[in-house]
């Protein structure tokens, strides 16, 4: 039987494990080959987005709960951060954990009643809380500097070590990243990944089968808006600059995009669509005022043609590839 | 025979021209970062043409010493995220030896920290006063400060004896930057602010805030924005039967003002460049030729007319260019040359820049105008 | 004295402003209640019917009437086209995909917007002129009176049609089932359509009339849009009154609050009501409660 003898057995955990060690090694070791290039910025900013579309997704891709207003957890995050190291110059380290904590707790506070509504309802309503907390951040003159922004944050840093250059903040937000990947990664094979999809599919059956949906939902957000205040909190301190704009209804509508595009449910997918939308502007820069319209295409293509977003298109020609592969090896025999 | 003599004459006339090519000076790159989209689009956009229409004036008079201009124009869309996205793009990929723009207050401070750690030289075409104080060593600004623009105003009602005012201001980088000034500097010229409102840059109707200033009992009400916004306040306060007089912030510098108030417009008073009345302007003033020649090149490229906003990325330009023909092309040598300038005169004003004042302007960079049947009128 | 001429005036400018909301809430009533989709990119045809008027008007030279009908009239066709292209296709697709492409519909059409017109502000001429009306120490314009008028009257035509006609009552039983519908001989993909043809007439004609106040420009249309949601969920997702109500009580509240509480927060009263109705009472304050089927 030289088939058996010659195909290698490959569980599916231990396939995961491969690709998740691969593609860790890639982010570590990418640096090497892009030293003191741009290039190296602009992945800066795709960790950043990769962790709020990895949050974003375990809500939107996991659960299925809508939410159309999560820049406000980032935002949170950075504004609790940059408003405390600047003007009470609390340590960075621990302000971190704080807005986490915060963006926890007020997920908490709003999750309950927010989460009873479904579909565009639950919808609405987030974007309605995205849209409050925009405002509070540009009024609240006073703490957050208003529409004029909120300079002077300072840099992280770790013993001798500061986090002012593309380098160093490479590895600072991809290594949290890959870990809170991992944690996506572990939470989705898991009892309560599990109970989140069946959530998603029909509440009310899963229910019946003894999920307690309320309580799920709430902590799903949850940790969710927690993520998003992290990341928030490194924007805040590698920019050293942030002010409202960067927090408002279209970056959650673009949070949703790169979720989407990417593969709901998946968490490779959501670095896939966050790294595109992250490099899009720099394709886009050819076409100047073109790019509204491109992306508004873009949006309404992706959804109509490939729902399962870019992971599903890449899966589907790694699965004919490969299958092609075993169609030759059989052939051989 | 003739066939090979016309090849002969081809392959030298072709080898000349790459001789040419590889010999000529590589053309200097200069940054720069404009909201042409966005909420701050009516800024981006006037700067972007004019620094485009600038720099291909200079390239068709032969470049600055024989080399020609390169401009990088990047959209920053108004969001501070990428406007540091892009200026990285400038230094690290294109290698730009200066920058200019961006066009807002928050971009400018966004990426302010990326251009001092790579020691670029950035002159901004925003207004906030933060951008160069305290100043920066690399970073310089062409707009005016809000601080002239509120002192013009508030001199001007100093002499209309006026002490009880209402402000009434946009919730945005622009407005919040303006109202901070005017209550700032309202103690130092006796004014007492009795009505302190806001609007938001997309509201539609203000006459909630209008019915509580025209009841407060004051003698002035100045309104920070830039349209549309101020346009229906202007129409709100003539629905209202509002009498009392009305200024603006040089926001509304440009007849789309005029254009969207229609009749509100008439009799307002507002601080702006010299560029909307330049040719009611004595011969005798320096900057009458640069006006005049700005408005007449921006008509001729665009068919519209150049504004006040357009006129901050003629002065980046011209100052660079000055600054290149002086000193050279390194962008250490740059800035050395943009901080001696003395005595500039472009659109926004007269500028003279010293290693302790980046912005280069004193309070005769604005003039007061006043709207009159339906076109400006200066004010002396 | 003059707190009451105030009051007043916070009370009429804030019904103007409603009476705003709620004709663009009819828009998302209508498709709401004969598909179940809300459609993000309402507010765009409001924005659409304004900045097409302007563009016949000042570019092509059109008088005023004949520039408004062709504004409605191709603002009807740009919403049927993206019913046909977008929405059919996708009848039975999940909640989120179809607010994606909705989204993803908002912003094209902005951006096309943007493109054809630029980013500039437009001015509409007012339809009678400018002189201010005087009720009781309060200032109104003749704009305001028209908006008043035109609301009512599509209230009232929408109840005829609803109730009394054919296929107004076609639709309403799409809105309630529509597999129900089609066997007894309703053609849905047909009232679907028709549901995006009176929206988007609708709300390019709730563009046009407001613009003389409000001046458009290609980016109008998102504010106004969540507003209208706003006055829409207020109401109960109603296609009559309720939505009428909802908006005049929405435009109430938020001139009240800025006029007593603080104008900078005004935004932000609209967006605390939306989540306290649909928290409290989702089904809006002017309808009976519903079973929620499994």
């Amino acid at each position: 039987m030289p088939e058996r003898l010659q195909l290698k057995i490959m569980t599916k955990e231990k396939r995961q494990i491969i690709i998740f060690l691969v593609f860790a090694l890639a982010i570590l070791i990418a640096p090497f080959f892009l030293q003191g290039s741009y290039f190296l910025n602009v992945l800066v900013f795709v960790g950043i987005n990769t962790m709020l579309a990895v949050a974003l997704n375990l809500l939107l891709g996991y659960a299925g709960q809508i939410s159309l207003g999560h820049a406000a957890f980032f935002g949170l995050g950075a504004y609790i951060s940059g408003i405390l190291t600047t003007r009470f110059s609390l340590d960075p380290w621990l302000v971190i954990i704080l807005a986490a904590v915060c963006a926890a707790a007020l997920a908490f506070v709003i999750g309950f009643p927010i989460l009873k509504l479904k579909g565009h309802y639950l919808a609405m309503a987030t974007l309605g809380f995205g849209i409050i907390m925009y405002i509070i951040f540009n009024e609240t003159v006073g703490w957050t500097g208003g529409p004029s922004g909120l300079s002077g944050i300072p840099n992280l840093h770790i013993g001798p070590w500061i986090f002012d250059n593309d380098l160093y903040n490479y590895y600072l937000i991809w290594i949290i990243t890959i870990i809170v990947m991992l944690l996506s990664i572990n939470l989705s094979q898991s009892r309560i990944g599990r109970a989140l999809r069946a959530i998603h599919d029909s509440e009310v059956a899963a229910r019946v089968m003894g999920v307690n949906a309320r309580v799920l939902k709430v902590q799903i957000f949850t940790v969710s808006a927690l993520i998003s205040a992290v990341a928030g909190s490194l924007y805040a301190h590698t920019m050293s600059f942030i002010s409202p704009v960067s927090f408002g209804f279209n970056f959650s509508v673009e949070l949703v995009t790169m979720v989407v595009v990417g593969g709901l449910g998946s968490i490779y997918g959501s670095f896939l669509g966050a790294a595109l939308l992250t490099m899009l502007p720099e394709f886009l820069r050819v076409f100047q005022d073109l790019d509204i319209v491109i992306y508004g295409l873009m949006l309404i293509l992706m959804t109509m043609f490939m729902p399962g977003g870019l992971i599903s298109g890449i899966q589907s020609m790694a699965e004919s590839a490969y299958a092609k592969l075993k169609g030759k090896t059989s052939s051989n025999a | 025979m003739s066939r090979n003599i016309f090849r002969i004459i081809f392959v030298l006339f072709f080898s000349v021209l790459m001789a040419g090519v590889v010999f000529a000076a590589p053309p200097i790159k200069i940054g720069a970062l404009f909201s042409v989209s966005g909420p701050a689009s009516f800024l981006g956009e006037p700067e972007r043409n004019t620094a485009e229409m600038m720099v291909a004036e200079i390239n068709k008079a032969g470049g600055i010493k024989g080399r020609k201009l390169e401009l990088i124009v990047y959209d920053t869309q108004g969001d501070a995220t990428k406007a540091v996205q892009a200026v990285n793009k400038l230094i690290k990929d294109d290698k730009v030896v200066a920058i200019i723009g961006p066009s807002t207050t928050g971009d400018s401070m966004a990426v302010i920290p990326v251009v001092e750690k790579a020691e670029i030289p950035l002159i901004s075409c925003a207004a906030g006063i933060k951008i160069t104080d305290p100043v920066k060593k690399w970073v310089f600004k062409t707009a005016q400060n809000d601080v002239l623009a509120v002192a013009k105003i508030y001199e001007y009602l100093n002499g209309q004896k006026v002490t009880k005012i209402a402000i009434l201001t946009v919730s945005d980088g622009f407005g919040s930057s303006g109202r901070e000034q005017l209550n700032l500097q309202s103690k130092e010229f006796g004014m007492q602010i009795i009505s302190d409102e806001t609007y938001g840059p997309k509201d539609t109707d203000m006459t909630v805030q209008l019915t509580k200033i025209r009841d407060s009992g004051v003698q002035a009400i100045i309104c920070w924005g830039t349209n549309p916004g101020p346009a229906v306040v202007a129409r709100n306060a003539k629905q209202l039967g509002i009498n009392i007089p009305l200024y603006m912030s040089h926001g509304v510098s440009s007849k789309k003002f005029i254009e969207l108030a229609g009749d509100g417009a008439e009799g307002v008073i507002l601080p702006s460049g010299r560029v909307i009345v330049a040719d009611q302007l004595p011969k005798s003033d320096p900057q009458k030729k640069a006006l005049t020649n700005y408005v007449n090149k921006y008509r001729e490229h665009y068919k519209v007319e150049g504004d006040h906003f357009g006129g901050h990325a003629w002065d980046a330009i011209m100052l660079l260019k000055s600054a290149i023909e002086r000193g050279g092309y390194s962008p250490a040598a740059i800035r050395d040359h943009l901080e001696k300038t003395k005595k500039f005169a472009g659109i926004g004003g007269t500028f003279s820049y010293s290693p302790q004042d980046h912005a280069g302007l004193t309070s005769d960079a604005f003039v007061l105008v006043q709207i009159k049947q339906g076109d400006w009128k200066l004010i002396k | 004295m003059n707190s009451s001429r105030q009051l007043f005036q916070y009370i009429l400018s804030g019904l103007s402003n409603g009476a705003i909301y709620a004709l663009i809430g009819f828009g998302f009533a209508i498709i709401h209640n004969a598909t179940g989709i809300i459609n993000f990119a309402q507010g765009e045809f409001v924005m659409l019917g304004g900045m097409l008027t302007v563009f016949f008007l000042a570019i092509l030279n059109l008088p005023l009437v004949p520039a408004i009908v062709l504004a409605i009239i191709i603002s009807t066709i740009v919403g049927m086209t993206f019913e046909r292209l977008a929405i059919r296709p996708l009848k039975n697709a999940k909640p989120l995909r179809l607010i994606i492409i909705t989204i993803g519909a908002s912003i094209f059409i902005r951006g096309a917007a943007m493109l054809i017109w630029g980013k500039d502000t437009h001015a509409l001429p007012a339809f009678s002129g400018n002189d201010p009306l005087h009720i009781a120490g309060a200032t109104i314009l003749p704009q305001h009176l028209w908006i008043f008028a035109v609301t009512i009257l599509i209230i009232i035509a929408s109840r005829i049609f609803f109730n009394y006609s054919i296929v107004g009552k076609a639709m309403r039983a799409c809105a309630y089932n529509s597999q129900a519908a089609s066997l007894v001989g309703i053609d849905v993909k047909i009232m679907v359509l028709l549901s995006f043809v009176i929206s988007s007439a609708i709300g390019s004609m709730a563009g046009i009339i407001i613009a003389p106040l409000t001046m458009t420009s290609y980016d109008v249309g998102i504010m106004l849009g969540l507003k209208g949601f706003c006055a829409v969920i207020i109401g109960g997702m109603s296609s009559g009154l309720g939505t009428l109500l909802g908006g005049l009580l929405l435009g109430l509240l938020e001139a009240l609050g800025a006029g007593f509480i603080s104008a900078s927060y005004k935004d932000a009263i609209a967006f605390i009501i939306l989540l306290l109705i649909l928290i409290i009472r989702p089904e809006g304050l002017f309808k009976k409660k519903e079973m929620e089927r499994v």
